[in-house]
């Protein structure tokens, strides 16, 4: 089989994670295997770290930088904002870091990054540089040096692993918290409880209407499709934005090992949106093999277990398959992937 | 080179000849004109590799120094006032870090209400963020602290701001000696980092520390600010050999060798007291004044050396530690503190947010200190009467309104300016 003819079949091959459809990795060569499938994989961010069990901002955040780690010859550096992913990887001596990572504060991740790409380019270094942090240290304390980056298209990608709230604080409300989840700022008390309608942002769009060379969603229940796009965004200098969905058990209130599931249901109920942009625009979504009412996505939350009190659904579950139905409208979430 | 040049493009010029990598510059009063320099020098060419970022505020410039410096490249911005507080938590992160950065401090009174102007209060509220803190009392200085500066942080890994009193200094035009490349590449070595991010030995920088080591994180600062106290002479010595001429230092004093009464200030404010010591000299008054350059690390020892055999200290500030005094006075009263025969100490607040400090006000307190002493802070040419008459005013009404504007509505009246 000559490459164009492999190119082709593997345009029509798809790749869904165990727990869904199986077809894995064992179909095709070990050159086309995944990242973490690999036994050449970096681990950069090692065993032993001090996630809780199920963490999908863990989960999320090895297999970016591993990715990333595979696109740049393991020539890479990581800034990190406080948060979860910081705590939990360096209670020193202890660090789960197997490449050079500088942490100095929550809402300057970005523009610290912006130094250590400067650097780079002074020092005449190849090294790439990596940003990241959690959706409060990127879509509230650190949006401001975020926009900064991006606009003066620093040669940084910035990952945001979006669980949707100030996990490492104790579960408060962030700007990238879905209306109606209960948080500690939120809580499911009063006559509409749980977070407020008609408030938050999307980050993702945010990063487009920067007009910066890419910025991309993504989730940990597609591992080829986030490991992609972090090698695709590796090969791109300039600013570049990843905004990855990753559930979060305690925040959430889910059971551990529903991760991948949650995770799953976000993107096929439409209420988290799959998508690649470059140069401002919109260039792919990835569609919904498998449309659910949003519904069943929230019904195994305990962030949502007030819109299901006594049997009888809260009216806003309406409202929030409604902002689920403007996105698959919006973003194009239906139909074929190569139509 | 002897050059008549504004007090900014000086420092800009002594700033490109440190070689610094990476500058990231942001805009406030009144040291824009540093970055501009600076900026101008890059687009040129005349400053080459080094990586000029205009950024969106003054948290990332300092944030992006921190990235640069992490990353072994010598990393420069500057800022005042507002700007200082913006970053602030930057400022303490970068010390904390050990990150040797340096940073020009154009001196501005903080707000509200806001003013533009010249004093002490944005260093001062940084006093204790780890950064060691240089004042300059003229431009030649100026440039030569900032040579100095980059020196003493990248041998102690520490980063330092050096003040500049705004306006008063980064906007006036003095004849200025600029040092040639061949001095300042002599003097000042290529930054060779303690630590760095680097792919090929990868380090976690930056890590969560707990109760059983922040204790000892904290006391290896200051023991390094401890062991500026030697440095910074040393550094000054050195400086002397290559450029010819003495600048910097903890501390000079002038005329205080045989001095009862003995001033301490800081910055350009000095030049004007100085005037005072020889005019009061020349009347056959006893009296000196201590320069202070090195307010952080504060050089307990060598100003209670010089202070030691005097019987009236004033220490002359411009800032405030509100509910205190002025901040300065309480270090100064700490270093005499031990003395068995301790000289009386004078606070005066003078020059906030830009108000003159004349000779004729000076004379009057150097005179009031040792003929009609004070308690506390005595805030110099203070206008009482504006001040009266607010107080009375707010005691009768409840809804008495903002204090500035109110002041200000009387300064009006009373000089008939128009009203509303």
């Amino acid at each position: 089989m000559d490459d164009s003819t492999l190119a082709q079949q593997q345009q029509k091959l798809k790749y869904y994670q165990k727990g869904t459809f199986t077809v894995g990795n064992r179909l095709v060569s070990d050159a086309e295997r995944s990242v973490q499938a690999s036994a050449e994989r970096s681990n950069a961010l090692t065993s032993g770290h001090r996630a809780c069990q199920g963490c999908g901002e863990a989960l999320g955040a090895r297999y970016a930088i591993d990715a990333a780690m595979r696109a740049t010859g393991n020539d890479l550096i990581a800034v990190n904002a406080t948060g979860c992913l910081e705590v939990f990887t360096t209670p020193y001596p202890e660090t789960s870091w197997q490449l050079p990572w500088l942490h100095s504060l929550f809402g300057n991740a970005a523009a610290v990054a912006t130094g250590v790409a400067a650097a780079q380019r002074v020092k005449g270094k190849a090294t790439r540089v990596i940003a990241q942090g959690g959706d409060g240290g990127t879509t509230d304390i650190g949006f401001q040096c975020l926009s900064g980056m991006f606009e003066r298209n620093d040669d940084v990608l910035y990952i945001c692993y979006d669980n949707e709230g100030y996990m490492n604080t104790g579960v408060q409300r962030s700007s990238a918290t879905p209306p109606a989840a209960r948080t500690a700022t939120t809580p499911a008390l009063g006559p509409e409880p749980g977070n407020v309608f008609g408030t938050g942002k999307f980050v993702p769009k945010i990063a487009v209407a920067h007009g910066i060379p890419y910025v991309a969603t993504a989730t940990v229940a597609d591992l080829r499709d986030l490991e992609a796009k972090v090698i695709k965004a590796m090969g791109i200098r300039g600013a570049r934005y990843i905004q990855i969905n990753v559930p979060c058990p305690l925040g959430w209130g889910a059971p551990s090992y529903d991760t991948i599931k949650l995770a799953r249901l976000a993107v096929e109920c439409g209420l988290y949106p799959i998508f690649e942009a470059e140069h401002g625009r919109i260039t792919q979504s990835r569609k919904i093999r498998r449309r659910i009412p949003v519904r069943d996505y929230l019904i195994l939350q305990k962030r949502y277990a007030h819109l299901f009190r006594n049997g009888v659904d809260d009216p806003r579950v309406a409202r929030l398959q409604a902002i689920c139905d403007a996105h698959i409208e919006d973003y194009g979430l239906l139909g074929d992937d190569e139509a | 080179m002897l050059k008549q040049v504004e007090g900014s493009h000086a420092v800009a010029e002594a700033i490109a000849l440190c070689r610094p990598e990476v500058i990231c510059a942001y805009p406030i009063t009144p040291q824009t004109h540093i970055v501009e320099g600076v900026g101008e020098l890059v687009k040129s060419g005349a400053l080459q590799n080094c990586e000029f970022i205009n950024v969106e505020s003054e948290f990332a410039a300092l944030s992006v120094a921190i990235g640069a410096s992490a990353a072994g490249a010598r990393a420069y911005t500057a800022t005042a006032s507002q700007g200082l507080l913006f970053m602030a938590e930057a400022v303490y992160n970068a010390a904390g870090l050990g990150l040797p950065i340096v940073m020009t401090l154009g001196n501005r009174a903080i707000g509200a209400p806001i003013n533009i102007w010249n004093d002490h209060s944005d260093a001062m509220s940084m006093r204790d963020a780890g950064w060691m803190q240089l004042f300059a009392e003229n431009n030649q200085e100026a440039v030569d602290l900032h040579i100095i500066a980059f020196r003493l942080a990248e041998e102690l890994s520490m980063p330092v701001m050096v003040c500049v009193d705004g306006f008063i200094l980064t906007h006036a035009f003095e004849r200025v000696d600029i040092p040639e490349q061949a001095q300042v590449d002599a003097f000042l070595p290529p930054y060779d980092p303690v630590q760095v991010l680097d792919p090929d030995n990868p380090a976690s920088i930056g890590a969560m520390v707990g109760p059983e080591a922040f204790t000892e994180v904290r006391f290896l600062a200051h023991y390094k600010q401890r062991q500026a106290l030697r440095l910074i002479p040393a550094l000054s010595d050195d400086f002397a050999k290559i450029f010819g001429r003495a600048s910097g230092g903890l501390l000079r004093a002038y005329r205080t060798e045989d001095a009862e009464t003995i001033v301490v200030a800081m910055g350009s404010v000095v030049g004007t007291i100085k005037d005072v010591v020889d005019e009061l000299r020349d009347e056959g008054q006893k009296i000196g004044v201590v320069t202070l350059v090195s307010y952080r690390p504060f050089p307990v020892e060598a100003l209670r050396d010089i202070l030691k055999t005097a019987k009236h200290v004033v220490v002359i500030e411009k800032s405030v530690s509100v509910g205190l005094g002025g901040p300065l006075a309480d270090n100064t009263d700490g270093a005499l503190r031990n003395l068995d025969n301790r000289p009386l100490l004078h606070s005066a607040i003078a020059g906030l947010g830009g108000r003159p400090i004349t000779r004729a006000s000076l004379k009057r307190l150097f005179h009031d200190a040792v003929h009609a002493p004070w308690e506390g802070p005595f805030f110099l040419d203070l206008n009482e009467r504006v001040v009266g008459r607010e107080i009375h005013r707010v005691r009768k009404v409840r809804r008495s309104g903002a204090t500035a504007e109110n002041i200000l509505r009387q300064l009006a009246l009373a000089s008939h300016l128009p009203q509303e």
